[in-house]
């Protein structure tokens, strides 16, 4: 993430260049739209929602002095949008999500793989696989429970720190990692299911 | 590395590959205290499984961080554009009132 160009864009927006907005916009447009959703019933809404905060951004540009890093801060403002917008409410980790993150049927009675993983890295040292399969996680991740969405979404797609991650979701570091675990767990499930399938 | 089975720690609290692939997470977020993170490191250098499994998370969360953000439609961009004038007028109207 290129963090210092987002101040150069900030710069070039307070002195009124209108195509450095729409860079912005552009830039954290699939992470805030991912978030978004995390809180309203429907694509429509978190369109808004995300307009709403650019807004917000604009507005309060004047008094944003760059002490928290411009992303953290236009999390934040879309998060809290999203919250006055939404009608679900946040939830902590759901108890009834605590199960194990790998199928208990591979590990035999004294909890050893009795199904290892399938081998399948190698077949990523080729380009358009990894190409490919980076847009079957992407798939994965919208079809990720919302909290584990939010927290993979800012971590290892907008690679913010997990401190950022806690400022902007309001959550202990346990419940995001916990969160974090479960999101990534499932989509290396989901790339060894697809790795397997006879080609 | 040494192999902590039938040491101090003890064959009773050595991690199973259960346990570890829970703790991958954990580990990688250097969350684990120095005791769990020997045991989690003791058990990968004894399982080429979970040396596996470790490798694909971490391979997971590369994926992950290769995607480009979505192309705005040009509809949603004109919005935006919309967003911007409007604010734009906004603030030279304040501007003027001031």
């Amino acid at each position: 993430m290129a963090t210092d160009r987002d101040t150069d864009l900030l710069d070039r927006l307070r002195a009124g260049d209108e195509q450095a907005f729409g860079i912005l916009v552009s830039r954290y447009h699939t992470a805030l739209l991912a978030l978004a959703s995390g809180y309203v019933p429907s694509r429509a809404v978190a369109e808004e929602v995300v307009q709403d905060a650019w807004l917000g951004v604009l507005r309060g540009l004047g008094n944003f002095e760059g002490r928290s890093s411009f992303r953290t801060w236009l999390f934040r403002i879309l998060v809290n949008r999203a919250r006055s917008a939404g009608t679900l409410e946040r939830r902590s980790v759901a108890v009834e999500d605590m199960e194990p993150v790998v199928d208990q049927s591979r590990f035999d009675a004294g909890g050893q793989w009795c199904a290892p993983p399938e081998l399948w890295l190698e077949q990523l040292d080729d380009q358009a696989m990894a190409a490919t399969m980076a847009v079957r996680v992407r798939l994965a991740i919208g079809e990720l429970p919302a909290r584990q969405r939010e927290v993979v979404t800012l971590r290892d797609v907008e690679g913010l720190t997990s401190e950022e991650v806690c400022g902007v979701l309001e959550i202990s570091a346990a419940n995001q990692r916990v969160l974090l675990h479960r999101g990534r767990s499932k989509l290396r499930q989901v790339l060894e299911t697809e790795f397997g399938r006879p080609g | 590395m040494i192999r902590l089975r039938g040491l101090r720690i003890g064959r009773r609290r050595d991690l199973v590959c259960r346990q570890v692939v829970e703790l991958v997470t954990d580990y990688l977020e250097g969350a684990l205290s120095p005791a769990q993170q020997r045991r989690f490191e003791a058990h990968l250098a004894g399982c080429p499984h979970c040396t596996e499994y470790l490798a694909q998370m971490r391979a997971t969360i590369s994926l992950s961080g290769m995607l480009t953000p979505d192309d705005l439609t040009p509809q949603m961009r004109a919005e935006f554009i919309e967003v911007y004038r409007r604010w734009q007028a906004d603030d030279s109207q304040r501007d003027e009132s001031d």
